[in-house]
């Protein structure tokens, strides 16, 4: 039989195992912050937020008589900006109404597929979807353009908004629905009514690391281009720090928004 | 002295610093004999109980003073995990272990502990507890089955041979039939008062006419208080305190 | 038609889009990557590691970049569990429902919240510089450098969701074996994890699934090379980093190529996602 006391020694080493090791786990994000910090903070300011980026030929000329990069990220904010918007007019709607029809029937075979296939393209890599919206957009309209990235976008958050619709819908205690069916209101009118509000909370749990996609592209040119090289820093400062923002906030709102 | 198994002395449980729970409880729990705590809900019972097994530590700000002897032995000061073992538990709902085979889940405590035993000592161990819960003839094709396929009453049945298999000197039950139906409940019964031959029993029951049946004890609680703890005979035919007996002509509770 | 008719109607043209997208997405990748099996065949291009142009003729296979996919995919998950098992343990757990792991917790969905190109800039200046000095690889690119942030990038999202199948474990189990004297370490052994492990394993599987389609930080990491990873200093290509890196200015064979590595993709990591899945609903069911 073993000791008492070293069944306790064991517990306790798993316990500080355990502590340990979940203390480390978290040690990467005050590396990444730190490092981009360390690096970034000094050309952060705000016209590298309302500048276009210069070009190659700027840069290198500002380098070598020994002055900061003028300019900045604008056109990447602006593109993301762009992109969001239409990536959400498009996949919105589409998901809120896919995911109350995917509410409305649970169990038909039509929607059992319909539920498989969106978590099929919630799980398929976004490289995929790129070359999606290559062969859609860009192959036929001869020029890479926003609208293939928004495109891509819209495709990545559809599976997200309906399933959190769907989720959201589900959750929402029967009562609820019956209470709006027995005061009379048409199916339709109970469906935006009462449920709609509740949805706001989940809406904005979406991963907030695809929509930065354009200033990710414009962070990829510097890496890329020697004489932007040292623009990176900021860039990715800003896109962390924007990043965790939303993060933050999405988390702060869904607390409150809870039902 | 040696009559005596366990012996509760000043005894308060505070689950904040201004709110107790139990409120100052001395009581002496005689050897082999069942003693069920009665009591509105909310009157401490349960967690008086599960202060014996120290199942209090399992969360925090629980502050416990006093002391309580099992067989002389202060448990308050020893290791949870010691208490654990000469304390048996049996809780309100059936929990036998999803993932073992009944077989398993009478050993469990020994596999939990990490105490090895020989093959035919474990049969052994098998056989005479469920002997002792009266499961045996009902189980013994199907021991490698999972004890999550029996009926609810055959469950809790399992868990008390679980918790014999460990022989404790004394078996705790926090209202062990609540969630059974009437059949299953008087099954248990019959097998509680067999069992007293063996280990001393508490229960903490709500069930009056329960602790009535079974019962060579009785205590009231109310409040965190004890009110009256006397021979259930007594206790139910003539109650020297008024509480006890509004609570037993069902005023309250 | 009433309203509500219309209303209706317009659930189930949604409901059917979805199906259209997929079969869209489905049907575009495979005419795509038609000519490419078509003039390889489907199991000589999975099979073959010849990757470009070979005695002046084209040829393309794209075993290498299986090869890689799989290789940093599974170095990745082996280090990442020590480290996102326990703290599946400390936020499901040890301090469950307490300020501390709401705080660990919170940490690691910022980890999760960080992008991809972001891990890749901080893998090329920081990780791989400290490969070179403590002698693992001369350049520092590789598969081992890839598989060390790709396991970063994917503790935080095994973490939160093996935490939650620990978290789901009954508190009367729990009880009912501290009542028979066991340790926590006891308990976790012997009662949580045999609860909790299919959830586990499906956690897992999910996370490997995101691990096979990551590209941006693999791509700057991995050394972008067509030969056939053998082992873990040597430089390669996952899937998803040689469309990455060769899209932009491939055409005709080439570009069919690519788009069948998309196509192998997107099915292996559909089986992937499927089977994770799978095993969630058959037990919680």
């Amino acid at each position: 039989m073993k000791s008492v006391t070293n069944r306790i020694f064991k517990d306790r080493l798993l316990k500080t195992g355990i502590i340990v090791l979940s203390g480390l786990s978290c040690v990467p994000l005050l590396l990444i912050l730190g490092e981009m910090l360390l690096k970034g903070w000094k050309q952060l300011s705000w016209s590298f937020l309302t500048q276009s980026t210069p070009t190659s030929l700027e840069a290198m000329l500002a380098v070598n008589s020994g002055e900061r990069i003028p300019g900045g990220i604008a056109n990447g904010i602006v593109g993301t900006l762009i992109m969001v918007l239409i990536a959400t007019a498009i996949a919105v709607p589409i998901g809120l109404l896919c995911g109350i029809y995917l509410s409305e029937h649970r169990k038909t075979r039509f929607a059992t597929t319909v539920r498989f296939l969106t978590e099929l393209l919630q799980g398929t890599p976004s490289i995929i979807i790129g070359i999606i919206a290559y062969l859609w957009m860009v192959v036929p309209m001869k020029t890479h353009s926003a609208l293939a990235g928004a495109i891509a976008l819209s495709i990545m958050m559809l599976p997200l908004i309906v399933r959190s619709t769907e989720e959201t819908l589900y959750l929402l205690p029967a009562s609820l629905k019956e209470a709006a069916l027995a005061l009379g209101s048409s199916y339709r009118s109970m469906v935006i009514k009462v449920l709609l509000p509740a949805l706001g909370a989940s809406m904005i749990q979406w991963d907030p690391t695809r929509p930065s996609s354009a200033v990710s592209l414009l962070i990829w040119q510097f890496y890329n281009d020697p004489n932007l090289n040292s623009m990176i820093w900021s860039a990715s400062l800003f896109l962390l720090l924007f990043v965790l923002l939303l993060n933050i906030t999405a988390k702060q709102i869904s607390k409150k928004w809870r039902i | 002295m040696e009559n005596i198994t366990l012996s509760f002395k000043d005894v308060s449980v505070a689950y904040n610093a201004d709110k107790l729970a139990v409120i100052h409880i001395s009581a002496d729990i005689q050897k082999n004999s069942i003693t069920s705590i009665m009591g509105p809900s909310g009157c401490g019972k349960s967690t008086l109980l599960r202060a014996v097994n120290r199942m209090h530590e399992l969360y925090p700000n629980i502050q416990i003073t006093g002391s309580i002897e099992l067989n002389g032995r202060d448990i308050l000061s020893m290791n949870p995990i010691e208490v654990r073992r000469l304390a048996g538990m049996v809780f309100q709902c059936p929990n036998p272990f999803p993932t073992m085979s009944i077989y398993d889940n009478v050993l469990s405590g020994y596999a939990l502990n990490g105490i090895k035993i020989q093959r035919s000592e474990r049969d052994q161990i098998v056989e005479t507890c469920l002997h002792n819960v009266g499961l045996w003839d009902e189980v013994k094709d199907n021991l490698n089955k999972r004890g999550s396929f029996l009926s609810g009453g055959q469950q809790q049945r399992l868990c008390i041979a679980r918790a014999l298999a460990l022989r404790p000197d004394i078996l705790l039950m926090d209202e062990p039939t609540s969630a059974l139906d009437p059949i299953a409940t008087s099954r248990i019964e019959d097998l509680l008062v067999e069992l007293k031959k063996e280990v001393t029993i508490v229960i903490v029951t709500h069930n009056m006419g329960q602790a009535a049946r079974i019962s060579d004890y009785s205590m009231f609680m109310y409040l965190g208080e004890l009110i009256e703890y006397d021979k259930t005979e007594k206790m139910f035919t003539n109650p020297s305190d008024k509480r006890t007996e509004a609570y037993l002509v069902g005023k309250f509770g | 038609m009433t309203k509500d008719k219309v209303f209706r109607t317009l659930l189930l043209g949604s409901a059917l889009l979805i199906v259209l997208v997929c079969e869209a997405v489905f049907y575009s990748l495979t005419s795509g990557a038609l000519p490419a099996f078509r003039s390889f065949g489907f199991f000589r291009f999975i099979g073959s590691s010849q990757w470009g142009v070979v005695d002046g003729s084209e040829h393309y296979g794209a075993l290498p970049f299986i090869m890689g996919t799989l290789l940093t995919s599974f170095v990745a998950l082996l280090l990442c569990i020590p480290f996102s098992l326990p703290v599946a343990f400390f936020v499901g757990e040890y301090y469950r429902n307490t300020k501390l792991a709401s705080w660990v917790g919170g940490v690691v969905d910022l980890l999760a919240g960080i992008p991809s190109i972001v891990y890749g800039l901080w893998g090329f200046y920081a990780v791989r510089p400290f490969i070179v000095r403590i002698g693992l690889s001369q350049q520092g690119f590789g598969i081992l450098t890839a598989s060390v942030v790709l396991a970063i990038m994917i503790i935080p999202y095994a973490a939160s969701l093996s935490a939650e199948f620990i978290r789901m474990v009954p508190q009367e189990l729990k009880e009912g074996a501290y009542s028979l004297g066991a340790t926590r370490a006891e308990v976790l052994r012997r009662i949580i994890l045999p609860s909790s492990a299919s959830g586990l394993v499906s956690s897992y599987i999910l996370a490997i699934g995101r691990a096979l389609g990551e590209t941006m930080a693999v791509t700057m990491l991995i050394g972008n090379t067509n030969n056939l990873p053998l082992s873990l200093s040597d430089t390669g290509n996952t899937m998803a980093s040689v469309i990455a890196n060769q899209f932009g200015e491939a055409d005709g064979f080439k570009l069919s190529s690519l788009i069948a590595i998309g196509l192998v993709l997107f099915l292996i990591t559909a089986a992937i996602n499927f089977v994770g899945h799978l095993i969630i609903k058959r037990n919680t069911l």
